[in-house]
């Protein structure tokens, strides 16, 4: 079933200038009710956001209560996503309007479940992060899938990043896993036959 | 090359691997539960598929069920909504469901143990990250995310790299009144919250292998709270007494072939990790945390330490973590005042953790101003701990029994902290709102949980079991 295609992103970003962002930070497990992948973006960050869970009291300091700050690049301090395995993280950064996550670490299923829903998780060096954090609100960045670059684009200084070429391949072309493994279903059934389950 | 015990299992069960890309894995057992699972389901319907495997499936509800009354229906709209689309997509898929009423119900991680479906050697994987909690069986076991839930739903298997190999050794015997949960927190506190991203972390050496399956358990639980994928031990004779004559464990010729393959599941002398720790047992005391994620502890006896002492880089986190907790740095954490205690998750909810706790407090009565609440873990559980009386232990120290769930390890239920109150829990998490928006955590053994509930305020426990002998 095909995804959202990444190949190009140019933005403005969100800094989010805070280390270990958990999910329960992400998506606190209240808003974890749904049974469907939609509406998750309005409980993004929630208990940041809001003075006691009050939707009409938005914290002013608070970046995404700031008009100032938007774009499709959400940036963040080392450890992004750690915590629970909750996708739901992941549908609520897609949900409120953000294509790639740029940190210079991210926890492991956080990131999976990023890869699997078409927002790219980006890991730079804290070198470069905090270069990222120091530009101004209108400043852009630009991250190409093809290239494995993100550059910004004041500056013009550059990193590459890591993704394995599947995945690549997956996020360009907006193919994800399943249809992958549904293709080697005979291998799967051969393997099941070898060790006899 | 020898290889690790991750690795004998890892290799075993892959069944092709992408050029620089991941390998696909087969799944023996998928666990699942109600919050993680509906899109999952959705998600293959929408596709026109079938479940591959369903006999490799078994369900559960335990996030968002209630802890009082689960006769009664759901109250909650939505959890209700959630608990009924567990049994609606369960009854059309042909998938075994240990829902609410049943007398297997509980948390999923306790359950897939205490049946025997949890067994050595296999895959494991469920949409929830304490998944690690069956490495201790030595499995390969870690949580996913639905997307994940739907690929093996729809293939039995997923797609995955390898990850790195750490093994972390303890050594020694433990001090009094120091439990499993008090080594894995040590541990975190020494490596951090991200300290095993991105590795299967192994736990060997003498302090391990002394551990009961159910504290071994507790152990892998918090594998993630490292950050590492997952968690295992070698099975020994210990796990095997464990599995033996469990519901569904092998019986017969299947047992003694499962033995021969699970007697070969250990790392091997010249096998290769990328990473090993090892740690002193003695140096381990009754462990509690001051801060808002898991690597954030101490020593019962210890001092919170000074923002000055903190890296510059970490400091600005450090500080928002000492605000929300309202707890001063430098300061002792011993005597901080406690208003609730949660004995209960995937972490400490199993009967040995009622046992120990009932050992303690019989004769003892809970202070007056803190409210505790002991959920355990399984219907099992419930129904063993009534049978050894362990429930009336609690009723005369004042200390409710609740019936099982998630509970206020992560408040999706009614279970929730109020805001700016402090609550001891045996659970796994300290996050900022994880027990309800703005709840304080302190994370600590099911035994320093114990003594807090009976003093009102974080006290070392080893003192109290002293003057106890």
């Amino acid at each position: 079933m095909s995804k959202n295609k990444i190949n190009i992103i140019h933005s403005t970003f969100v800094p989010l200038n805070i280390e270990n962002v958990d999910t329960d930070q992400i998506i606190p497990a209240r808003f974890l009710k749904g049974t469907t992948r939609d509406g998750f973006g309005k409980n993004l960050f929630r208990d940041w956001r809001y003075e006691n869970d009050d939707e009409t009291k938005p914290k002013p300091d608070f970046v995404l209560n700031q008009s100032k700050y938007k774009g499709q690049i959400l940036v963040a301090g080392k450890n992004f996503g750690c915590g629970s395995s909750r996708e739901h993280a992941a549908w609520a950064i897609l949900d409120a309007g953000f294509t790639a996550v740029v940190s210079s670490f991210f926890a492991d299923i956080f990131k999976n479940n990023a890869l699997n829903n078409g927002v790219l998780p980006i890991t730079v060096s804290e070198n470069f992060l905090d270069k990222i954090f120091a530009e101004g609100t209108e400043s852009t960045i630009t991250i190409s899938l093809p290239e494995q670059t993100i550059t910004i684009d004041s500056t013009g200084e550059q990193q590459r990043f890591d993704i394995n070429s599947y995945k690549k391949e997956c996020l360009l072309n907006g193919y994800d896993d399943i249809d992958y493994l549904l293709n080697i279903k005979p291998e799967i059934e051969a393997y099941e036959e070898s060790v006899k389950y | 090359m020898g290889k690790t015990l991750f690795e004998k299992i890892w290799d075993k069960h892959i069944v092709k691997t992408i050029d620089d890309g991941p390998s696909v894995l087969y799944i023996d057992k998928h666990l699942i539960h109600e919050v993680t699972s509906p899109q999952a389901f959705a998600g293959i319907e929408k596709r026109g598929l079938q479940i591959f495997r369903p006999q490799q499936v078994v369900a559960t509800a335990d996030h968002n069920v209630p802890t009082l009354d689960q006769h009664l229906p759901i109250k909650e709209q939505l959890s209700r909504l959630q608990v009924d689309t567990l049994i609606k997509n369960c009854a059309n898929h042909n998938i075994e469901l240990y829902g609410l009423g049943h007398p297997y119900q509980g948390i999923v991680h306790v359950i897939g143990p205490e049946l025997g479906i949890t067994q050595p050697g296999m895959t494991i994987v469920c949409g929830d990250s304490h998944t690690s909690t069956h490495g201790a069986f030595g499995s390969i076991a870690f949580g996913i995310g639905t997307s994940e839930v739907e690929m093996v739903f729809a293939t039995q298997c997923l797609l995955q790299t390898k990850p790195k190999q750490m093994r972390i050794n303890v050594e020694g015997e433990l001090r009094d009144g120091v439990l499993s949960k008090d080594i894995v927190l040590y541990i975190v506190s020494k490596i951090s919250a991200s300290g095993a991203t991105g590795y299967a972390v192994e736990y060997a050496g003498s302090t391990i292998r002394n551990l009961s399956m159910e504290a071994r358990m507790t152990v892998c639980n918090m594998s993630i709270e490292m950050g590492a994928r997952c968690g295992l031990i070698a099975p020994d004779e210990t796990t095997f007494q464990y599995v033996h004559g469990r519901t569904f464990a092998p019986e017969g010729v299947d047992w003694i072939k499962s033995l021969q393959y699970w007697e070969t599941l250990f790392s091997d002398d010249d096998a290769k990790f990328d990473a090993e720790i090892t740690i002193n047992a003695a140096d381990i005391e009754p462990m509690i945390t001051y801060g808002t994620n898991p690597g954030m502890g101490i020593g019962v006896n210890g001092l919170v330490p000074l923002g000055q002492s903190i890296d510059e880089k970490d400091r600005p986190s450090f500080v928002k973590a000492m605000e929300y907790m309202g707890i001063a740095p430098g300061t002792a954490i011993k005597g901080q005042k406690v208003d609730y205690v949660f004995i209960g998750s995937c972490t400490n909810s199993r009967i040995e953790d009622l046992r120990l706790v009932a050992d303690f407090v019989k004769g003892k009565r809970k202070a007056d101003d803190v409210e505790v609440w002991i959920v355990p873990g399984s219907k099992q559980v419930e129904q063993q701990a009534i049978e050894e009386g362990i429930d009336k232990v609690f009723e005369e120290a004042g200390f409710q029994l609740r019936q099982p769930g998630c509970s206020a390890c992560l408040g999706m239920n009614e279970d929730k902290i109020p805001a700016g109150k402090y609550c001891i829990s045996t659970s796994n998490r300290n996050f900022e709102g994880r027990q309800g928006a703005g709840a304080r955590t302190l994370l600590a053994s099911p035994l320093t949980a114990a003594a807090a509930a009976i003093t009102g305020r974080v006290t070392d426990v080893s003192e109290m079991l002293a003057v106890h002998n």
